[in-house]
């Protein structure tokens, strides 16, 4: 599946269907982060179910703490 | 209106109307680390009229990558982040008042010193001070500039007590893991990118020109070049306990106990007795010389040795305790320190 993370083109494998797996594929399950799929924030609830399909516009924000 | 401030001045948004603004706005910085000594920088020779900027911390060697008002003489004597920012700036901008705490936000400091600001800049290096920075620029109804960097990311946003969403409204959003500590380092250009847009939403703020906030949750990783502006508006939770309709404050009930806390990537045990206390630094250095301790002082605070680790006692009764991330072993270090000097 091909889909925009950050404003870059990226190929998911095909088993990543959801915003869990998304999140599984990137090694960033632990991280702090609001996700945007589409322009619209997706509930943290809704990961697991939530689908991904071709062409989606995903934005993902680490809420990184230094300073 | 001094020529000094002739550019901006000249610069639309600002002019002469917002320029007589700005000297008179008081401005809060929480931290005076890599955000806190940037943002001050800026604000100082923009001319503000006061700046209060608390820190807990001293300034060491590793903080000159991008901490900028600091010098190796600063880290040399071990100067309180606070003393020193303070020092260098009334030598940029002598006509700020600057006002430079060395101790830890709590919400009767925030009370004292921060509650007349007209904006407030996180510049804190944890979630935990945040969210009790957030819970009180709420109680006082003072915008805040939340920011944060790590790596080659940044992030901030500005908060508007019951406008926007809040910080918890924010997190409650997120899976929150409570070991949010993460060692990965970080680059002086995104803490710089991140302190030049919490300062230009300070200016909007000081010239009372709202129209102009940004309004957006704004996020950068300069080396993979991602670039995000979220709409996080919809996150404005009212049944939020931080900023809803029935707030509690939940971050303010202090503990009467001692605080302890490992600074992350630090090995650094940090503690905080119940009550501040008001240290005599001499009388304390010759207690701990008589307990064959060795002791250095540079009048704010005394570096000894204990046990193998490194402790530093500041004048508040604060302590860091180096070389652990143990904090009950710290505590007893401490424990062990304090009661040498109520003895001696």
């Amino acid at each position: 599946m091909n889909v925009t993370i950050n404003g870059q083109d990226v190929q998911l494998p095909e088993h990543v269907r959801t915003i869990s797996g998304i999140r599984k594929h990137f090694n960033i399950e632990q991280a702090l982060t609001i996700i945007e799929q589409n322009k619209k924030i997706v509930d943290k609830n809704r990961y697991d179910s939530q689908p991904i399909s071709d062409g989606d516009r995903i934005e993902i924000v680490h809420f990184v703490g230094g300073g | 209106m001094s020529s000094r401030y002739d550019r901006q001045i000249r610069f639309d948004g600002i002019g002469e109307k917002g320029q007589e603004k700005i000297v008179m706005k008081h401005v809060g910085i929480i931290g005076a680390g890599a955000l806190g000594t940037h943002v001050a920088e800026t604000l100082v020779r923009a001319g503000i009229g006061y700046l209060s900027i608390i820190d807990r911390d001293y300034v060491e060697y590793s903080n000159l990558q991008r901490q900028c008002l600091y010098t190796e003489r600063d880290a040399e004597d071990a100067l309180p982040k606070a003393i020193a920012a303070k020092k260098h700036l009334e030598q940029i901008n002598q006509n700020v008042h600057v006002n430079a705490i060395v101790g830890e936000l709590s919400g009767q400091l925030f009370s004292d010193k921060f509650s007349i600001c007209d904006v407030i800049v996180d510049a804190t290096d944890n979630f935990e001070t945040r969210l009790v920075l957030n819970d009180l620029a709420i109680k006082y109804k003072i915008p805040w500039i939340f920011g944060g960097c790590l790596g080659s990311k940044g992030l901030t946003y500005s908060i508007i007590p019951d406008e926007t969403p809040c910080l918890s409204c924010l997190m409650n959003h997120m899976p929150f893991s409570n070991d949010s500590c993460d060692l990965s380092g970080v680059i002086a250009p995104i803490v710089e990118w991140v302190a030049t847009q919490q300062v230009v939403e300070v200016f909007k703020l000081l010239v009372e020109d709202h129209s102009a906030l940004r309004g957006t949750l704004l996020y950068e990783d300069m080396w993979t070049n991602e670039h995000i502006s979220m709409n996080v508006q919809t996150l404005k939770n009212p049944h939020c306990p931080s900023c809803g309709r029935h707030r509690t404050h939940p971050y303010l009930s202090e503990s009467k106990r001692y605080r302890t806390s490992v600074l992350c990537g630090r090995d650094t045990v940090h503690i905080r007795p119940e009550e501040n206390m008001k240290l005599d630094m001499l009388d304390m250095k010759q207690k701990l010389l008589k307990n064959e301790l060795p002791c250095v002082d540079n009048g704010f605070l005394l570096h000894t040795c204990i046990e193998g680790h490194r402790l530093i006692l500041f004048q508040d009764g604060r302590a860091l305790i180096h070389n652990t991330s143990d904090m009950k072993w710290a505590m007893k270090l401490y424990k062990e320190v304090i009661g040498k000097l109520e003895h001696a």
